[in-house]
């Protein structure tokens, strides 16, 4: 058992070439802030990033930063706020909801897990914003891509080909980010009492019209009060941010009344209470219980997801509440993860991605927390990762479709057939 | 062609040609296979066109299963494949090989749906960029990367090259505005990345494939994001005696926190073809002109219309028109959009570049180019993304003269060799294709190189797809794979560990 834990990008080529030469595989973490997501990672050594600090260059009027993968996400987000601006991408902290302390997690996370928020329907993810990467490859290889500028094509774009990709293909060690500048100011409109189905209907006229809804979000009744200490208790809470330009934001709030005067009673929640709903939202708050119950992060087209929640209840119980217009549904379960069941559900109703985000170690273990690939789009990824990473010292396990191995049958679990036959 | 090396045709695939047209007649029944000389012609070249060349045969699928058929066969047969779109590449991505079939993905072009509660299309590739926002105007949308070629230029080969336009700044890029593809991969495998979701779990095989300038699969359906149009639209013409000031007051409406929708910069020799040209009211004693649009509401426009007067003021400016109508706001764009001809007016051919720069060495680089142009004796103008520091640099030169086609593509390495000096990269959106190939080195080393070569391994590891672009020098799949491992069992004692 070693953990490396490396000041400077050579010491991190160095620990690699060490697991490599020692055929010794190596969990790679900043923080730990997601451990808890993905499989157990199956490597008796630790490379710790949390010391690889340092943000080498940030220019806003170019809206560029560059750091150390291991710099603090938090320290970043104050230095850009202390200059008006932003991760307009709004990267979440998945710390409440997996039972980590608040604010942890380092940039490097940020791009690995692709993180986003709210702002994700207009801004895009991590991945929208990544401009270059410095990494050391599976094979020990320190290499480059991308630049420090936003208009690139040149080469492939591995910057992007790191998002969502766990630290399984490569270790990074430096990310180059686009900044943004911050809104001035911003104001919520929410429309009270809706059901679900006539929220999602909302939520398309408003995303259609030309107010610029920057984030469209769903709280059903019994989860209006998880978030802004109660301040929406009561009635569920239909919410769609306008950001901007004071004028403008005032002219857009407007438009939008005007649009859904007919939809419900009507709230305008001013600019600190809207700030502190939308990253109660954004960090999932709803479900952050202290408990191990599973949660599904699952992405589909946004007008029809709750019908495929409609459907999943008439099975068993189920919480649910709805981001991005309904495209991003979080969903908390009592035990059972009941994979099968969400996973039929979400292709029945157009398809998507389901990934669970939180589940006790036994059921992670067992079950496939990534959404299983199509034949020869998992062989592809495979022949990707190995490219990368050919002797599977990096991560190993943590993406990986699940094996039926004697811990699973030892842990009581059973898998069933069409589990293991989307992973093949 | 100056000089440029191209990989070694096969001789058997070229001995075989009767036989492999013969196959793809019967893969692509009808009208879809061309093989005379005469009706390759329209083939050879693409909007780089200094470089043409006749490929094997040309093949004009209509369905996924043919274009499947048509990669499983090649790869099984060893045959190269060249994918097409509508051909409007400008870095040759799209250049015919003498033993290539050509695979044009013209006849794919219907869209397949229009999603308006989830505000996405559906569009096969060859569907132009235009075409998307044609379909879906009527009831106020559009798509919003919009490449100058975007009447012609087809969305399958806007993903190949990850195109940009005048918008990107607000509205990013291609990568930005796509959320899945269907592709066909060289073993005849069909793939789906993402779809109408945003979030795809899995490694971003997308993002990897936008931009990847056909070497990596063929595209066969796009799934786009539209947007609402913004209410309105104006935009204000800055003219400054230099182009110091204009790149401080593009510093400056940034670092006001405002993202404008376009920003465009032209200097002296651009602004002077270009007012001869169209006759836009451009004011000819200026260094540098600005066009700065801004979108949204009415009430922000105006709003922001007064802030970047005041910027444009306390920077110099010598002269500052507002749009007071839509038609006056066409009219400033109209010298910016025809600039590539009113240069082609002034010069009998020119060379249009694609570095990209880090905003702030505008003046640097600027002034770089003019001592260029003095060593090459070969004149320069620029237009200039402002807000992303994307730079058009349009070399002017004359092929009839022997020589100077050579000159003015060593004059244009240059250009890129100091857009990589002072922190930018080769190319901001026009591809490396064949045009750049050979300067990839003077950004990435080796090691950078190899890697991005083995993603290329792992969709498609005999090189059969678009072979001779992007790479300056191509390394077997089984020699990048090998593994160097040193020594075994060092201790490294100088890692700090715990």
């Amino acid at each position: 058992m070693t953990t490396f834990t490396p000041t400077a990008s050579e010491e991190v080529q160095s620990a690699v070439q060490w697991a490599l030469a020692e055929d010794a595989p190596l969990e790679i973490v900043g923080h730990g802030s997601k451990r808890a997501i993905g499989h157990p990672v199956q490597a008796a050594h630790t490379l710790d990033l949390s010391g690889l600090t340092g943000v080498t260059l940030y220019e806003p009027e170019e809206l560029v930063l560059s750091a150390k993968a291991g710099t603090p996400l938090a320290e970043i987000e104050a230095m850009l706020a202390a200059r008006g601006q932003q991760f307009a991408f709004e990267p979440m902290d998945y710390g409440p909801l997996l039972g980590q302390p608040a604010g942890r997690g380092t940039i490097g996370g940020v791009l690995a897990a692709n993180l986003s928020g709210p702002r994700r329907l207009k801004a895009g993810a991590a991945r929208d914003h990544i401009l270059g990467i410095s990494a050391v490859s599976g094979r020990g290889e320190a290499f480059k891509s991308g630049g420090r500028v936003v208009k690139n094509v040149t080469g492939y774009d591995l910057s992007k080909g790191m998002a969502g990709s766990w630290g399984t293909l490569a270790v990074l060690t430096d990310v180059t980010f686009k900044v943004l500048p911050a809104a001035e100011t911003e104001t919520t409109l929410a429309i009270r009492g809706l059901y679900d189905e006539d929220a999602a209907a909302a939520m398309a006229l408003a995303m259609g019209c030309s107010a610029e809804v920057s984030s469209a979000a769903h709280l059903p009744e019994n989860l209006s009060s998880t978030v802004a200490d109660g301040a929406l208790a009561g009635e569920s809470a239909t919410l769609l941010r306008i950001e901007g330009f004071g004028p403008s934001v005032a002219y857009r709030i407007e438009h939008l009344k005007q649009l859904l005067r007919n939809a419900g009673r009507l709230d305008e929640i001013a600019e600190n209470m809207s700030r502190a709903i939308w990253r109660d939202i954004r960090d999932c708050m709803p479900f952050a219980d202290g408990t191990e119950r599973p949660v599904w992060r699952i992405s589909m087209a946004p007008a029809d997801t709750h019908r495929m929640v409609l459907a999943l209840r008439m099975e068993m119980a189920a919480d649910a509440f709805y981001d991005w217009q309904g495209g991003l549904v979080w969903l908390r379960l009592e035990t059972d993860p009941e994979a099968d069941l969400v996973r039929q559900l979400v292709r029945k109703f157009g398809g998507g991605h389901a990934t669970l985000v939180r589940a006790n170690q036994a059921w992670r273990a067992a079950l496939p927390v990534f959404q299983p690939q199509p034949g020869p789009l998992a062989a592809l990824s495979a022949r990707l990762k190995n490219e990368f990473d050919p002797k599977g010292i990096l991560n190993p396990g943590r993406m990986a479709p699940v094996e039926r191995s004697a811990s699973v049958l030892t842990s009581g679990l059973t898998l069933s057939a069409s589990e293991s036959e989307g992973i093949s | 062609m100056s000089g440029l090396a191209m990989p070694k045709p096969d001789a058997d695939t070229i001995r075989r040609r009767a036989e492999i047209v013969a196959d793809m007649r019967i893969i692509v029944p009808g009208e879809g296979v061309v093989d005379t000389v005469n009706e390759m012609r329209v083939f050879e070249s693409d909007g780089l066109t200094a470089y043409r060349q006749l490929p094997l045969v040309v093949v004009l699928p209509e369905t996924v299963a043919q274009v499947s058929r048509i990669l499983k066969y090649c790869n099984e047969r060893n045959v190269r494949v060249v994918p097409r779109g509508s051909g409007t590449s400008l870095s040759g991505g799209a250049l015919p090989l003498e033993d290539a079939v050509l695979l044009v993905m013209s006849r794919f072009n219907r869209i397949l749906e229009i999603d308006y509660p989830n505000r996405t299309v559906v569009a096969q590739p060859g569907v132009t960029n235009l075409g998307i926002t044609n379909a879906v105007e009527g009831e106020g949308f559009y798509y919003a990367p919009d490449p100058s070629s975007q009447i012609a230029c087809s969305i399958g080969g806007n993903v190949a090259e990850n195109s940009g336009g005048v918008h990107c700044l607000k509205y990013g890029l291609t990568a930005n505005n796509v959320l899945g593809i269907e592709m066909v991969l060289m073993n005849g495998d069909v793939v789906r990345l993402g779809g109408k979701h945003l979030d795809s779990e899995g490694y971003d095989l997308l993002g990897v494939m936008t931009g990847s300038e056909g070497l990596l699969g063929v595209v066969t359906e796009v799934t786009v994001r539209i947007l609402k149009k913004p209410e309105t639209a104006r935009a204000l013409l800055i003219g400054f005696p230099s182009s110091e000031q204009a790149g401080q007051c593009v510093a400056d409406i940034i670092g006001a926190g405002i993202i404008p929708g376009g920003m465009e910069m032209m200097d002296g020799p651009a602004i002077r073809a270009a007012e001869d040209f169209v006759h836009a009211g451009y004011p000819l004693e200026c260094e540098a002109l600005l066009i700065v649009e801004l979108d949204g509401p009415g009430v922000e426009v105006d709003h922001l219309i007064g802030r970047v007067e005041a910027i444009g003021n306390r920077n110099g400016a010598t002269t500052c028109r507002i749009s007071q109508s839509e038609q006056e706001r066409l009219t400033f764009w109209a010298g910016r959009k025809a600039a590539f001809p009113a240069v082609g007016r002034i010069s009998p051919d020119y060379y249009c570049m694609d570095g990209t720069i880090p905003r702030k060495e505008l003046p640097k680089v600027l002034h770089g180019m003019r001592e260029l142009s003095e060593k090459y004796g070969l004149g320069v103008a620029n237009v200039f993304h402002a807000g992303d520091g994307n730079l058009h640099p349009l070399i002017l030169y004359d092929a009839n003269i022997p020589g100077e086609l050579d000159k003015a593509e060593q004059f244009g390495a240059d250009i890129l060799r100091l857009c990589v000096r002072v922190g930018g990269v080769l190319t901001g959106e026009h591809g490396v294709g064949v045009e750049k190939r050979d300067l990839m080195p003077e950004m990435f080393n080796q090691i950078d190189l190899d890697q991005q070569m083995r993603v290329k391994c792992a969709f498609d590891p005999n090189h059969l797809l678009n072979p001779g672009k992007v790479f300056p020098q191509l390394r077997r799949c089984a020699e990048l794979g090998r593994m160097h491992i040193h020594g075994g069992k060092l201790p490294f004692p100088d890692i700090p560990r715990f």
